[in-house]
């Protein structure tokens, strides 16, 4: 029931016009190498020879291959190395060609225009975490096991796949880490990950952080229930909950009462745009998941990420979550009772 | 976590002699200032009152557990009064409570439900607005929630009258067997007869959080004994609390007509105005939990087996963490955070439904009431653990 962006292997294919500029960078793929069963590893390097913009565990790119076709992919690099960004492609048959591309036309030397970072999976600081990786879910946890560690918090890594083979990175993880920390499940070999005895025991101070497809995310979500709030932060790589043109562009948000407009630019929410400028709205949860901040629209479309709005309060689109919720394709500008 | 740790600064001073439960406030404030970890002589407990020491007690469940009780006893060694509710346990046995309560009551399903409880709230103000002065609380604050609760819950009519003995009886146990304990049991038998019988799956209409709850059994999430305890949970956690959230709102904007008349102006800070309410005037006050474990809080060494008590309203009130104006109303205030409804693992489930109610009713009341005035001091219920009030006179002004 968690709303989240589309990302990663699986992501949503989106179609529109390239927009070259602002926010954008020209790179060339340094090296492309297969790491796992059709799952392949691109490291890229920016043309003008700079360093990539820091960026934290959790964060994405955008990358435009062509055709208008622009799919979002984790980064999978060492952090401290801003020289070189890296991302892990799980090839997808019945994807619409998001992945393929990749696969199939980007080769050492492809250049290629990509999005600046942006993080919509954060990595809140904690004394414990517990890592729950499915498939090439693992790719944004990667950067998190190493900041974890960097940091000295306790942590353990639960990563399942069909099998070893398809496990990318699963190998170097266990070598690095040891197989205390780094528990693998490979399916063909010890069965699906027992996800009720993972999490059936909530532990204090601990946070969950789980990317992997949506029935292993379902079922972590129902099970966190019984955790404490806030304790789960998942990140969905299917486009289940979400339509075509959710890749965000920046939009307009006109502040009826405030009598102001804002921009609300694309690595943030309308929430953190709008108590920049000074106006408050109460929040609780920032994640769609709690309802405090929901407000009235005098007009304009949104796109809905919430799971507390019904379909049918969705559908009438008269009220949105401000913290997730943003304007919907094609719509520039959303007027607030704010 | 820092390696000495020193022995706790005593303190003689009674939480729950008259005067400091009606007015808990200065004596909160000695209690802080002599430390946010201290030794309460008269109830043999550690006594917590800084905020960031409350806040690491209620978020280390592992470490400050559940299932001694909230009460002073340790329920483990000697029954308590009735069996544990969900409050009085942990993981893994609460864990499976909690799941099936959150996937009942969540922002979700309490949303679906604003329609129906905003219908009484209109009729409530209106009748309430005819007249110059009414009392907010018996006349407002104790008839909303006991009017829109149960039915959200689904319990019969009959017998509804024992929801609020009994909600006192399961507060009141929180503190020591005092007499104002002994007074909330007077009649406990037949209270919690009725309520258990509320609970029960027959009882309960088919549509309401309780027939929800039970759905919970034939998926085989919790057993019927759970099912039972988690209506009880409802019922007693459910309707005195918001009655006090109720009244403790009201209580603040009586004394501040100029955050009275912002509001007006800006009725979405009604959130903003309710949760500084909530902060200022918590209604949950105290509640205690068990250490598993030797450890250190605040500095102070505390040995495993130990009860130490919360004191919800100090943390509430910490200048270290509000800052020198704490004790002071301020819709600038960005009070997300207070502990009012707890915090972690045990963090009130209800929170969107109390909340909800809350919002209906002040906001009802500033779309027609232009000014609203206490006309004597507000009378305070002598509780040992909730903050409310039993009488509050007003005198409001409308447009005609």
């Amino acid at each position: 029931m968690t709303p989240q962006t589309g990302r990663l292997g699986a992501a949503v294919d989106t179609v529109k016009p390239v927009a070259s500029g602002a926010g954008l960078l020209d790179v060339v793929v340094d090296a492309a190498e297969h790491v796992a069963d059709q799952v392949v590893s691109l490291v890229l390097r920016r043309i003008d020879g700079e360093s990539f913009p820091e960026w934290a565990p959790g964060a994405h790119i955008d990358v435009h291959l062509g055709d208008g076709l622009t799919r979002q992919y984790s980064l999978c690099s060492d952090l401290n190395d801003r020289e070189v960004l890296r991302i892990g492609v799980l090839r997808v048959p019945d994807s619409r060609g998001g992945s393929e591309a990749v696969h199939e036309k980007l080769v050492a030397g492809t250049p290629l225009t990509i999005s600046a970072p942006r993080n919509n999976f954060p990595m809140i600081d904690s004394r414990k975490y517990l890592f729950i990786a499915g498939g090439i879910g693992i790719t944004p946890i990667i950067p998190m096991i190493e900041a974890a560690e960097a940091a000295g918090r306790e942590w353990r890594l639960v990563y399942g796949g069909r099998s070893r083979h398809s496990m990318a990175f699963a190998q170097s993880l266990e070598d690095a880490y040891g197989s205390t920390k780094v528990n693998l499940y490979p399916e063909d070999e010890v069965g699906r990950l027992d996800l009720n005895a993972i999490l059936g025991m909530p532990r204090a101070h601990m946070l969950v952080y789980a990317c992997g497809p949506g029935g292993m995310l379902g079922a972590i979500e129902d099970l966190c229930m019984g955790w404490p709030p806030g304790a789960l932060h998942l990140e969905r790589f299917s486009a289940d909950t979400l339509g075509a043109g959710s890749v965000s562009a920046p939009f307009e948000v006109e502040l009826a009462k405030a009598g102001r407009i804002v921009t609300v630019q694309t690595n943030e929410s309308i929430l953190d745009a709008v108590e920049k400028v000074g106006v408050r709205i109460l929040s609780s949860c920032r994640a769609g998941l709690c309802g405090t901040c929901e407000t009235n629209i005098l007009s304009g479309t949104p796109e809905h990420r919430d799971a507390v709005l019904t379909e049918a309060d969705k559908d009438a689109n008269e009220v949105m979550l401000v913290c997730v919720s943003r304007a919907a394709a094609g719509c520039d500008r959303l007027v607030l009772d704010l | 976590m820092t390696t000495s740790t020193s022995e706790p600064i005593v303190f003689t001073g009674d939480p729950y002699n008259e005067e400091h439960l009606l007015n808990p406030y200065p004596f909160l404030a000695s209690l802080q200032e002599a430390g946010s970890v201290s030794w309460l002589e008269s109830e043999q407990t550690y006594a917590i009152t800084g905020y960031d020491e409350v806040y690491e007690v209620l978020t280390d469940f592992e470490t400050f557990v559940s299932s001694g009780g909230l009460g002073p006893r340790d329920i483990r060694k000697d029954d308590g009064w009735r069996p544990p509710s969900i409050l009085e346990s942990d993981p893994p046995i609460h864990t499976l409570m909690r799941r099936a309560l959150t996937g009942v009551i969540n922002p979700g399903t309490v949303r679906a439900l604003r329609k129906d409880f905003t219908a009484p709230a209109v009729s409530l103000v209106e009748a309430l607005v005819q007249r110059n002065t009414f009392d907010a609380i018996t006349d407002l604050a104790e008839k909303y929630p006991i009017e829109v609760f149960p039915d959200a819950v689904g319990i019969p009519q009959e017998g509804r009258e024992h929801l609020l003995p009994y909600g006192n009886m399961v507060f009141n146990a929180f503190g020591p067997e005092n007499y104002i304990y002994h007074q909330a049991f007077a009649e406990g038998d037949e209270h919690a007869r009725v309520v258990m019988n509320a609970c029960k799956r027959e009882s309960l209409t088919d549509s309401g959080f309780g027939a929800g709850i039970w759905a919970k059994v034939g998926e085989g999430l919790i057993t019927e004994e759970q099912a039972t305890l988690l209506v009880r949970a409802l019922l007693s956690a459910g309707v005195d609390t918001t009655i006090f959230g109720i009244g403790n709102t009201l209580s603040v904007l009586a004394r501040h007509p100029e955050a009275w008349e912002r509001l007006r102006k800006e009725p979405s800070l009604a959130k903003f105005a309710i949760d500084e309410a909530l902060r200022l005037e918590s209604p949950f006050q105290k509640f205690h939990r068990t250490t598993t474990v030797d450890t250190e809080l605040g500095g102070v060494g505390i040995p495993a087996g130990s009860k130490v008590q919360v004191f919800i309203g100090a943390a509430n009130r910490d200048p270290k963490k509000w800052g020198a104006d704490a004790n002071e109303f301020s819709l600038e205030r960005t009070s997300s955070g207070h502990v009012a409804f707890g915090m972690g693992l045990h963090q009130c489930v209800g929170q969107p439904i109390a909340r909800m109610e809350m919002e209906i009713v002040l906001q009802q009341l500033l779309e027609k009431v232009v000014s609203i005035e206490l006309v004597g001091e507000p009378k305070p219920i002598l509780h040992n653990v909730l903050r409310g009030f039993e009488s509050m006179p007003v005198r409001i002004t409308t447009q005609r």
